[in-house]
């Protein structure tokens, strides 16, 4: 009924997160003593780039199912914008179904970013190791 | 089937993304997220239905498929729609600036 708001809510927030870790990010860098940092640094992925990802799936996976709902006629053009919005009977299953169905799709969506980014730790790492041991030889 | 659909798409957008686009010039790995994304929440949503609905899930009428599988291309569509839109607004290649560049000198 309006499930995709429960991850759109979530996707403002890591929005607004991520202009937060952007902002830190990019001071630190032009931090004097940075430099020598670099080196190291420079082949690990920002978490703020990591951040992105999960925005993106939560933003672009929002908009579509907002279109399935607006093609079963559960979202409308105009005001309440919902149509379960017009009853309370209805609202109450809304709310029921937000709270079930749209929780379980953000902790999934959430919890598949998170796999993701150890993953890519993992990979980053591992490349880490083999340039160290490449330079050693 | 909308499910089926994203996750086709999901996968042949990150397959695309894998060997022609791994630097995220075209932002076929944007596009892909979106999709997985959707298809990840497509997912959950068919869990609960399954719970509701038990083996009946998988046999849906021939009419109700369809419906589904005109939405699932429907949503492809769209998703390449807000893709392209990224694509045209970063303009990565500067196509559109030079473009636009052009139309104001001549």
């Amino acid at each position: 009924m309006a499930c995709f708001v429960v991850p759109a809510a979530e996707a403002v927030v890591t929005t607004v997160v991520h202009k937060v870790v952007t902002a830190k990010e990019k001071k630190e860098s032009a931090a004097p003593g940075s430099l020598n940092m670099e080196t190291a640094e420079s082949k690990k992925i920002p978490f703020s780039h990591k951040l992105k990802w999960l925005n993106n799936m939560l933003w672009g996976g929002s908009a579509l199912l907002a279109f399935e709902h607006l093609w079963h006629g559960e979202v409308t053009p105009w005001f309440p914008f919902l149509s379960a919005a017009n009853s309370a009977g209805e609202t109450a299953q809304m709310l029921h179904e937000m709270s079930t169905v749209g929780v379980t799709m953000a902790v999934l969506v959430t919890g598949v970013w998170g796999i993701m980014a150890v993953v890519s730790n993992v990979i980053e790492k591992r490349s880490q190791q083999e340039t160290e041991q490449g330079e050693l030889s | 089937m909308t499910l089926l659909t994203a996750v086709f798409a999901a996968v042949s957008s990150t397959v695309l993304w894998y060997f022609k686009d791994s630097k995220n010039q075209i932002k076929l790995g944007t596009l892909s997220l979106m999709y997985w994304g959707a298809a990840l929440m497509w997912t959950a949503d068919a869990v609960f239905a399954y719970a509701e609905l038990g083996m009946e899930y998988f046999t849906p009428a021939p009419g109700e498929m369809l419906n589904d599988f005109f939405l699932g291309l429907s949503v492809t569509a769209l998703g390449l729609i807000i893709w392209l839109a990224l694509l045209l607004f970063h303009d990565p290649k500067g196509v559109v600036r030079q473009a636009l560049h052009k139309d104001g000198s001549s």
